[in-house]
């Protein structure tokens, strides 16, 4: 495959992609969960086995909150209600307990709003941590030009994991923000490993063309690169599936951005090096490192 | 055929096949499991107002009282950032009650009908609930310290005196009102004077479980400042036990994938992998129980990612392998340029993500940094492992001359 030479169409695919992201992104932004927005969450396991949504609905309308969020799991519902205090937690728990039955609080969180406020701070800043130590380590080991270019890689797989996220409104929850620190600390890795290869090749492959070589050493990596992001989602695919609730949107995020990392740093970091080399050294042929 | 070498690599094979074995019980016993996986409850805590240091060791102390009254095992009660405290109970029955109990500021108060603070939770000596024998009420007695029955025995005889009964009504102002909390819970008529420091609160409970716990939350004494409920999360016992059961779903189906995928793509490699995953995966747990970790939800996706991720080092190194075999190199030269070349690959990739896991660790809380530390581990182990036993073991394989055919190797 030559990835140099059709990097016109990967640059499109990214860019469209991209755009799809960030529009959503502006006009429907993230659906965050309780952990970002404050509120109350509450996992019920009634005893009787034909509870209907309606049901749960008609009681909850009697507090003034019809409007929350109500999810099934195989045994349990979930409901998402605005923050309420502890009285009015226990009167709403009595009220399914008279009007629907018997039943097992699994899981009650209140989350004020200080607490999602700062975690969204919080966390935005983690991120433009993590980016800056990402450059500054890969600028110390690799020369500028692979810095960019592979810091590029990663905030594409940013941006398109946030992006997904916001375009199918999936929650985004305390572990997202893990999730996509690991991506960016796990996609680089791809990168840097065919960046490893380009900087090696550049010593033993003096008299190919810069297109070439950087073509060979993606080929050379390709395996590597399918194999290593195949067995890290044979775990992520299994704990999406077998997993459950709590963490499946944290594999989910993964999921996506591993897959992402795999694009970008096959088919977007390369290119885009090959593209800044003539920025600086004026020709494709000379190239000091 | 070496047959020392032979011998050497049997050994080891038992030896993690066997130790992996033996090690399932002691792992299940000694792993600090966290709050979202054994149950219990998690309460912040954030101090309302101007606080100093010392407000907030008041604060972690009566907390602690409070919590040891509930009898769990194991609480803990630890400040953080300038104004917060963090409460978090293990394995506890009723965690609604449990955090009306945390959350209760316990200031109490008598005043006079004119507003007057006469008493307060500083003047009591001790607060015990107790049943009126006739009418079966809940009530809590309160004894006063030496200051509180004197300014007690004042108050109520200023106030017998200065609102003296008329034949057919009780005076107005011969009250004294108990608040606790700024509610008012009783607000007794004085009869007369009372100078034994001796009072009691009736009224208001319905049970002796209710007046002990206002008994309790009275004697650990008033919080110095209010303090506000900002964040709690409790898990039930089988919603805990439900998330081990099924991440251990996940992570036997991800692992057994993962190791059918090593061996059929890479052989006899791949075997050494295989063996190689189960090492770390026993490394990484020692090492959690060892450093006393605490295993959360997230924790555990985050030992299943790592062991995804552990792969990576062999699959690089056996790429490295078969590229050599292509170019024409002996077996044993193969090996060793594989070794050198990819070390520097795993170094790089491995450092990245290790960044990444630092900034978790520092910025998050909780259950966040649970998963940045077993991340974290989790890829120094993958390292270790990388280049100290597959290393070891390829080279033992090459020696021991059992697998000669480079096509064993994927080449």
């Amino acid at each position: 495959m030559d990835f140099i030479g059709k990097r016109k169409i990967w640059y499109t695919i990214t860019l469209v992609l991209l755009l799809i992201s960030i529009i959503s992104l502006f006009v429907q932004g993230l659906n965050f969960g309780i952990d970002f927005q404050g509120g109350t969450l509450l996992q019920l396991d009634f005893e009787k086995t034909d509870v209907t949504d309606a049901e749960i609905r008609e009681t909850l309308a009697e507090f003034g909150l019809e409007k929350s969020s109500l999810q099934r799991t195989e045994d349990s519902f979930i409901l998402k209600t605005p923050e309420l205090n502890q009285e009015q937690q226990n009167n709403v728990l009595k009220a399914f307990e008279t009007r629907v039955g018997e039943f097992e609080l699994l899981r009650s969180e209140n989350v004020g709003p200080v607490v999602g406020n700062e975690l969204k701070r919080v966390g935005i800043l983690a991120l433009v941590i993590a980016f800056a130590l990402q450059i500054i380590y890969i600028s110390f080991r690799f020369e500028f030009r692979f810095g960019i270019a592979a810091i590029l890689a990663l905030i594409h797989d940013a941006i398109i994991t946030v992006g997904l996220f916001s375009v199918m409104q999936y929650e985004v929850d305390l572990t997202f923000i893990a999730a996509i620190l690991t991506v960016i600390g796990y996609s680089i890795n791809n990168t840097i490993v065919i960046f490893d290869r380009i900087r090696e090749n550049l010593k033993l492959m003096r008299k190919e063309d810069l297109a070439t070589l950087v073509n060979t050493s993606i080929k050379q990596n390709i395996v590597r690169s399918i194999n290593t992001t195949l067995t890290v989602t044979f775990m992520l695919v299994a704990l999406l599936v077998l997993g459950g609730e709590t963490t499946r949107y944290f594999s989910l995020a993964m999921l996506v951005g591993v897959i992402s990392g795999f694009y970008s740093s096959v088919f977007i970091a390369g290119s885009l090096w090959y593209d800044f080399v003539p920025l600086v050294n004026g020709q494709k042929k000379v190239i000091k490192l | 055929m070496r047959w020392d070498k032979v011998f050497v690599l049997i050994i080891i094979s038992a030896l993690i096949i066997g130790g992996a074995y033996l090690a399932v019980d002691p792992i299940k016993e000694n792993l600090n499991l966290g709050l979202d996986l054994k149950g219990g409850v998690m309460v912040r805590l954030q101090a309302q107002g101007e606080v100093d240091d010392r407000d907030i060791a008041q604060i972690i102390e009566i907390m602690r009282t409070r919590v040891d009254s509930l009898g769990v095992t194991e609480p803990v009660i630890q400040r953080e950032g300038k104004n917060r405290v963090l409460v978090e109970i293990p394995g506890i029955e009723d965690p609604e009650s449990a955090i009306n109990l945390i959350g209760k500021m316990a200031l109490l108060e008598f005043k006079t009908m004119n507003g007057e603070v006469v008493l307060t939770g500083k003047d009591l000596a001790e607060a015990q609930e107790a049943k009126n024998p006739q009418t079966g009420e809940a009530y809590v007695g309160l004894k006063f310290n030496a200051e509180g029955t004197k300014s007690f025995a004042e108050t109520t005889a200023r106030l017998v005196k200065e609102f003296p009964d008329s034949p057919d009504m009780r005076s107005e102002g011969r009250h004294i009102a108990i608040y606790l909390d700024g509610q008012m819970i009783q607000n007794p008529y004085i009869a007369e004077a009372i100078p034994s420091g001796e009072a009691s609160i009736s009224g208001g409970f319905e049970t002796l479980e209710d007046a002990r716990s206002i008994a309790l939350l009275l004697r650990s004494g008033a919080l110095p400042v209010p303090v506000e409920i900002i964040e709690n999360r409790s898990v039930g016992p089988t919603l805990g036990a439900d998330s081990i059961n099924k991440s251990l779903q996940a992570g036997i189906w991800g692992l057994a994938a993962v190791m059918v995928f090593m061996l059929i793509f890479y052989r006899v490699p791949g075997i050494i992998a295989d063996l190689s995953l189960v090492l770390y995966s026993l490394l990484l747990l020692g090492i959690l129980i060892a450093i006393n970790a605490t295993l959360t939800l997230p924790g555990i996706a985050g030992f299943l990612l790592s062991i995804g991720m552990c792969v990576d080092a062999n699959i690089l190194i056996y790429e490295r392998l078969k590229e050599e075999l292509r170019n024409g190199k002996s077996l044993r030269a193969a090996v060793d340029a594989g070794f050198t070349r990819a070390f520097t690959t795993i170094f790089d990739s491995n450092v990245t993500t290790l960044l990444a896991a630092a900034v978790l660790f520092f910025m998050g809380s909780g259950t966040i940094k649970g998963f940045a530390v077993t991340l974290s581990i989790g890829i120094l182990c993958s390292m270790f492992t990388a280049i100290t036993f597959t290393r070891f073991v390829l080279k033992a394989l090459v020696d021991s001359g059992l697998a000669k055919n480079t096509k064993l190797y994927g080449a």
